[in-house]
């Protein structure tokens, strides 16, 4: 039966979340213009309606998700994305994975946002909510799906299939067919990361929101100063949250992705790295404008710029015009128009308000000195919005097309053929000036500067820093010019901030150590990303030729591994062991060749019985359930030269129904480097194998053969009542071969060819051993002698190919992510408590 | 000069830079005859091509090899002004290849073979051609 009523009731709370965030936009216009404030007609009926958007929209959120949590597939939205075999958490996942489930999301975060901002600023509640409910209005255009007239607006998570394949044949004869399985979620995206890295990112885009509406609101109340006070504890926790959003993308991509690093310059991965830079930004320009009034201007600049540029990004992202230059944005839902509308009209309100009162903006006469932090802050700042704007034209460039299209001009630029090397050629250098002036800026924050002073200042961390990076480049090698310069500064950055750290920590000033603590960890990751990526090598060196096809770079840093044959690579001996799989009936690994297939992917049939430790986990004949059937892994063994320590690195392949074969690495950590390595060719699949000639022995139950070079024992034969995926009759005969095969390190393995007589008609079933490279047919049985013929076939050993690669240094990176994050939450904590203090004195 | 007015300078400087840089980095979309003239002049420098998978006269693509090791593919592309061209990718071959209808190439000539570094599939949109039982690749 479809389940009709749960997604009209779905469908009926996004519409009253639509209206009510009109109404209440309109409700908290008429107050803020009427100067409302605490508990006044238009503000209470306003919060009123704004609760109960809330309301609507949390019960759209949780209506969705039990659609996808009781396997509704009659919906489009379930079946399009999950599965009955997903586990809670990729459920979860599932949920965010189309675009109307992460506008939901982002419609959540905002009206959790609201809530907060009702709770905690009465003074600026009017204002600020007005431009809230009008975002919430255009979010949840989005997922409305009505039809007005002829304009269909948004896209609605609560279609049924049946009206989104209407021209499927199967609705066409039964309109009540409900598809018993989804299509599930992408394995690439059944990873830990995917569950909480979305609802950061969108905490982090929805946090925008509110410096933006503080600043919208005091350009609109002409109250042009206070504003900063309440907004900048939100803007650095947006820049927190922002950035370990951003972070753990890259961290899944490190993990999951074979590209071998965390940041790949995707447009899509640039759409928010952009806002992020210039929210920093805005950060420091506010700090500045609190410590003492300048760079008001430049502050609402760029607060209105991180606001517009996440709009931007989300048209980017979802409109469908990245689709030439990216590989993973949304797929187009034909909501281009509603995003570009929803894009422009901040454009226009923010440039319409903010023109019209630029003059009444208040702004200091005299210019800052050389000498003072505001003018230190103000260039860093500046450094950081070229280093975006830097990032943002490549990432335009369609946009940029498309707008020379409409006036008759062929721009034709397409991204550049190497993105990477594109971007980090660049952006290194702005990095470089932002570590100089985070180290340098710190000393003309804290204290009054003159010449002296500084020269004074700076000489004890510039010579330190000089040496520290001298040590560090004559041990570490480090010969390039470009990088020494990098890792100076680095260092620099780090030695001056430390040098501020120590004074402040000295005078107790634990809570003001935010900056310094947040620039070192700036630095350290710096200097992370300057080993990792300068430095990453390929250790798996090769002298052979691969293939003929390949680059000469390819053939040289791939190695091919065939099973049990030990090879030397770096500091180890590594040794390809096992083709592995996962179920959920057993822990751990288990031999794939232990399995056999069954009808179902998801289930298998265990072959001889699975032991671990002297325990048996399951017997022989036992179906087990495998949770992702199209993950295997292979396990290399590595044994390190020097002092005997071994481990196992268990990189995986995908075979993912919409993204073709999926290499994922393993990461050994080690203190000082990561070994990165994955799986470049995986053993053919079974019914690629060439399996040569075939030899036929005949011999007597007891005796010893070879096959492929190994000693094998032909064991017994004996009548099977059952076969896989055969229904034996009363007049059918299946007898088994039993034979025992030896392989290189004494493991005994078993092949059980099968001779089958149904219906009068011979089947034979061989058997193969993949770890041996042989297969076993059971040709013939002649009950007069009692001997038995064997068909053996040998084929290539078993390999993999492996590419391994080091990367120095990268712990610097992830620890100075750590450190970075502990800065941003000292200075947040210390911002907001100001703002309480100063909002409990009745200055909001 | 204010020191303003130097910051400005220095700025708009920079800026230009970025954007002449850029627009030197920017990689262009040509169709393979360009392709093929930009490779004779000499030009090693990579491209975009645009077009779709060789079809027959009842729409079955056709002309996609992989190599018999799986390890690279080899396909025929249609481009925008109707020429046809194989082209040598040396990955394994995406999934969605046959699926697609719209690819972009990125790579240069060698000799008579467009290579290509890097394939971007377009796959029809999820609301006009997805049917309810897709093969699944296990």
């Amino acid at each position: 039966m479809i389940h009709t009523g749960i997604g009209n009731t779905g469908h009926l709370f996004v519409i009253i979340s639509f209206v009510t965030s009109l109404l209440a936009a309109f409700a908290y216009f008429k107050a803020s213009n009427a100067g409302e404030m605490g508990n006044q007609p238009w503000i209470k009926f306003a919060r009123y309606t704004f609760y109960a958007h809330t309301v609507a929209v949390v019960s759209v959120f949780v209506i969705l998700f039990l659609i996808i949590k009781n396997n509704y597939f009659e919906y489009h939205y379930a079946w399009s994305h999950s599965s009955t075999t997903l586990p809670l958490n990729y459920m979860i996942a599932s949920f965010w994975e189309g675009q109307e489930g992460s506008f939901l999301l982002w419609l959540f975060w905002h009206a959790m946002l609201g809530l907060v901002i009702i709770r905690t600023n009465k003074k600026w509640e009017a204002p600020v909510m007005t431009v809230f409910a009008v975002v919430q209005a255009f979010l949840a255009s989005m997922i409305l799906g009505t039809v007005f007239g002829d304009v269909k607006l948004g896209s609605s998570p609560f279609m049924l299939l049946r009206d989104v394949l209407v021209y499927d044949t199967v609705f066409l004869i039964n309109p009540d067919f409900i598809p018993p399985e989804g299509t599930g979620l992408n394995p690439l995206l059944q990873n830990y990361w995917m569950v909480i890295h979305p609802p950061t990112l969108f905490l982090g885009f929805a946090t925008t929101l509110v410096p933006f509406s503080y600043c919208i609101a005091g350009l609109w109340r002409r109250d042009f100063k206070d504003w900063v006070r309440p907004a900048l504890p939100w803007a650095i926790f947006s820049a927190v949250t922002l950035g370990v959003g951003i972070l753990m993308g890259g961290y899944w991509a490190y993990e999951t992705l074979n590209f071998g690093g965390y940041w790949n310059w995707d447009p899509v991965e640039n759409a928010v790295y952009v806002p992020w830079l210039i929210l920093v930004a805005a950060m420091h320009t506010m700090i500045t404008f609190k410590k003492s009034a300048t760079a008001l201007k430049t502050s609402i600049i760029l607060v209105i710029a991180t606001f517009i540029l996440i709009l931007y990004s989300t048209f980017l992202t979802r409109s469908g015009i990245l689709g030439d230059t990216s590989v993973h944005s949304f797929t187009d839902l034909g909501l281009s128009g509603q995003l570009l509308i929803y894009l422009l009209f901040f454009v226009v309100v923010s440039i319409f308000l903010s023109v019209k009162v630029w003059k009444e903006i208040p702004s200091s006469e005299h210019e800052a000195s050389t000498f003072s932090r505001e003018f230190w802050i103000f260039i860093g700042a500046l450094t950081l919005v070229l280093m975006a704007f830097q990032v943002l034209v490549p990432t335009s460039y369609p946009v940029i097309n498309e707008i020379g299209q409409l006036f008759g001009l062929d721009f034709n630029l397409a991204p550049p053929a190497n993105q990477i090397e594109s971007y980090s050629s660049k952006q290194r250098w702005f990095a470089l000036a932002i570590a100089l002036l985070s180290g340098t800026g710190q000393f003309f924050f804290w204290n009054k500067m003159d010449k002296e002073k500084l020269v004074k200042a700076l000489t004890l961390p510039i010579v330190f820093a000089l040496l520290i990076s001298a040590i560090i480049f004559v041990i570490a090698k480090i010969y390039n010019p470009v990088y020494i310069l990098i890792l100076t500064a680095g260092v620099y950055s780090i030695v001056a901030n430390a040098t501020i750290l120590t004074g402040l920590l000295k005078s107790k000033s634990y809570k003001l150590s935010g900056g310094s603590v947040a620039h070192i960890g700036i630095a350290m990751m710096l200097i992370g990303i300057m080993f990792s990526e300068g430095y990453s090598k390929a250790i798996s060196t090769n002298t052979l030729i691969i293939s003929n096809e390949w680059s000469e770079e390819d053939n040289s840093t791939n190695l091919p591994l065939f099973l049990n044959e030990p090879k030397q690579m770096d500091r180890y001996e590594i040794v390809y062991r096992n083709e592995l799989v996962k179920s959920a009936d057993i822990p751990g690994f288990i031999r794939k060749s232990l399995l056999d297939d069954t009808q179902d992917a998801f289930y298998k049939i265990v072959k001889q019985p699975i032991m671990k430790d002297g325990e048996l986990l399951a017997d022989k004949g036992d179906t087990i359930y495998m949770t992702n059937p199209e993950n295997t892994y292979y396990q290399i063994d590595y044994k390190d030269l020097f002092n005997g320590k071994t481990f196992s690195l268990y990189p995986r392949i995908q075979r993912n129904p919409s993204m073709g074969e999926v290499s994922s690495p393993d990461i050994r950590r080690q203190w000082n480097r990561d070994i990165y390595s994955y799986v470049s060719v995986s053993p053919e699949v079974e019914e690629d194998i060439d399996w040569g000639e075939k030899e036929e022995i005949k011999l007597k139950v007891g005796s010893r053969f070879y096959v492929n070079d190994y000693v094998a024992d032909l064991k017994g034969l004996e009548r099977v009542d059952e076969v896989n995926f055969l229904d034996l009759g009363p007049n059918d005969v299946a007898v088994k071969a039993t034979i025992y095969i030896y392989g290189e390190d004494n493991t005994r393995y078993l092949a059980e060819p099968l001779y089958i007589i149904k219906d009068k008609n011979v089947g034979k079933q061989p058997d193969v051993v993949r770890e041996l490279a042989s297969k076993i047919t059971l040709e013939e049985i002649d009950p007069n002698s009692g001997s038995v013929t064997l068909g053996l076939n040998a084929t290539q050993k078993d390999f993999v190919i492996i590419k391994a690669l080091e990367k120095p240094h990268i712990n610097v990176l992830w620890i100075g992510t750590l450190v970075m994050v502990a800065g941003f939450l000292i200075a947040l904590r210390r911002r907001y408590l100001e703002f309480m203090k100063m909002r409990d004195k009745g200055l909001g | 000069m204010k020191k303003s007015s130097i910051i400005g300078i220095a700025v708009i400087a920079i800026a230009i830079v970025i954007i002449i840089s850029s627009a030197g980095d920017a990689s262009s979309y040509v169709t393979f005859g360009e392709a093929q003239e930009l490779a004779e002049q000499g030009r090693k420098s990579e491209i975009h091509v645009i077009g779709e998978l060789k079809k027959d006269t009842e729409g079955h693509v056709v002309g996609i090899s992989p190599s018999a090791d799986k390890t690279s593919v080899q396909f025929m592309m249609v481009d925008d002004n109707g020429k046809e061209q194989a082209v040598f990718l040396n990955d394994p071959m995406p999934q969605d290849l046959i699926r697609s209808e719209k690819v972009v190439v990125v790579g240069a000539y060698k000799n008579d073979m467009f290579v290509a570094s890097k394939v971007l599939l377009k796959c029809p949109s999820k609301y006009e051609e997805k049917a309810l039982y897709e093969e699944k690749a296990l």
